[in-house]
């Protein structure tokens, strides 16, 4: 095995980064997948909650970098899924107790026996963000249908590009298919149009995301929630897997998506 | 090491600290640079670095690893002054300054380059990039919105505009923009700034340029 290092990202806040972690990574573990999730957000840590795993938190990332514990202590292991492994964040410290090398070095250790390792980036485009990306095979850039939430995907897609991370792939979260019908959303169309990139998953918005993380356990594992089957197809996808887009979607968003790549760099 | 650390000085200006590199291989230098921080972490830490590397031919990778490099020892990488295209264009692309304050006397070479020389860039400016060109500038791609060009020379865009484009920058009010949608936040032609244009449902391509009464203003470019 050696594993894919993925990094969710959006440049904007409150876009729904963490949440995508938490379900992506469950999903995958679902599927049978051996996933590590690194929450990168030192000092605002809350991928732990959103998993419902705070409170077997000893040891945290800045501990193993400081060499306080070994790699395996931080990682906790799931509720649910045995091959699912959290490695929370430290509370108490801030974005310069890690530098990029210890990133790619956490990652480097990991790579052996793990399928993925999802890296949770903070918000922003400082050092946190950074330290994120630094390990990354592939970038997920997620976004709202909102034009500042995509506008700062804009940039952070620029910055990725000019660090020659490659083209992240989008999520775009929380879509409300009746405001867009009525022209009071930005479509998928119109984002994609903006950004130019891959869109991996449309996410629509959906109560149960909110009941799920408050619960600390992701949607994803609900049968009946629509977000949920979103995420379980981007899951599928980022194994390699053709899933059709789920019918809230026009038809012609891949269409556009394709002549978009196909006619511009 | 007298001899390591004679490849590069450094000297505390209004903005941080300057690094000037001597004509050097570039792996030396940075060998040189981090030999000098680490001899004296306390002087260097949550400094804020500028540096100049004469006309070394920089790329992106040699200056994120520089960046990374010095952000471990708690040192930020700010500006990049150098006298190569390549390496100012690298330093642009990862958001570091290509200036400081005091002018150099590099800046001469502004007013060498001719009339007719254009910059061409053959991709989209996303959000927070900013090109700044001493002549004409032409983009094939789009101009994304908080993505800013400025230009002394005309602009011309084969795509969209959302962003803010500045033409005749150092004052010539015969400078125009042309884009294929001119959707821009805000245009510039020498002193002149334009209100709002509102983006179009079925967008032409248009021309921008100061009318007779001394307005900027935009119109659809038509053939013959």
């Amino acid at each position: 095995m050696t594993a894919q290092v993925i990094t969710v990202t959006s440049g904007k806040g409150g876009v729904g980064k963490t949440t995508a972690v938490a379900n992506l990574a469950t999903a995958l573990a679902m599927d049978g997948r051996k996933v590590v999730c690194i929450d990168g957000d030192i000092g605002l840590r809350n991928l732990d909650v959103i998993m419902g795993l705070e409170n077997r938190i000893v040891y945290d990332i800045v501990d193993v970098i400081e060499g306080r514990c070994k790699l395996k202590q931080a990682m906790i292991r799931d509720k649910h899924y045995p091959d699912m492994y959290l490695i929370p964040a430290a509370q108490t410290r801030d974005k310069n107790a890690v530098s990029p090398s210890d990133m790619i070095r956490i990652c480097n250790d990991l790579r052996p026996d793990t399928d993925f390792v999802i890296i949770d980036s903070p918000a922003g485009i400082e050092r946190g963000f950074r330290n994120s990306i630094a390990a990354a095979d592939r970038v997920l850039v997620v976004t709202n249908p909102e034009v500042s939430a995509v506008r700062d995907a804009d940039r952070v897609v620029g910055i990725l590009e000019a660090e020659e991370k490659g083209t992240p792939s989008l999520i775009l979260n929380r879509l409300n298919p009746t405001l867009v019908r009525n022209n009071d959303m930005l479509s998928a169309e119109d984002v994609l149009d903006l950004l130019g990139i891959h869109l991996i998953g449309v996410v629509p918005e959906d109560e149960s995301v909110i009941i799920g993380s408050n619960r600390g356990a992701p949607v994803v594992t609900d049968p009946k929630s629509r977000a949920g089957q979103a995420f379980r197809n981007i899951a599928k996808r980022i194994q390699g897997n053709e899933v059709p887009f789920m019918e809230l979607e026009q038809q012609n968003i891949l269409w556009t998506a394709f002549q978009r790549l196909t006619g511009r760099k | 090491m007298e001899q390591i650390t004679s490849l590069i000085q450094i000297k505390g200006i209004r903005d941080g600290l300057l690094a000037t590199f001597v004509k050097a291989a570039w792996e030396d230098q940075c060998v040189a640079l981090l030999a000098q921080i680490d001899e004296r972490p306390a002087f260097f830490q949550g400094a804020r670095l500028a540096i100049d590397v004469g006309s070394q031919i920089l790329k992106v990778n040699d200056l994120v690893d520089l960046r990374d490099r010095l952000s471990e020892r708690n040192v930020s990488l700010w500006a990049v002054i150098g006298e190569s295209p390549t390496t100012e264009h690298t330093s642009q692309l990862l958001g570091l300054a290509t200036r400081i304050s005091k002018p150099r006397p590099e800046e001469k070479r502004h007013d060498v380059i001719a009339d007719d020389t254009a910059l061409f860039i053959n991709k989209t400016l996303r959000s927070g990039k900013r090109v700044e060109f001493p002549g004409h500038v032409v983009v094939m791609g789009d101009v994304n919105a908080g993505a800013e060009i400025i230009a002394d020379g005309n602009v011309i865009v084969w795509g969209r505009v959302r962003g803010m484009i500045h033409a005749g920058a150092k004052g010539n009010r015969s400078a125009t923009i042309c884009a294929l949608d001119l959707s821009a936040t805000q245009l510039r032609i020498a002193t002149e700034v334009s209100a709002t244009l509102k983006p179009q449902k079925d967008p032409k391509p248009e021309v921008a340029s100061i009318n007779n009464e001394g307005h900027l203003q935009s119109e659809l470019w038509h053939t013959g």
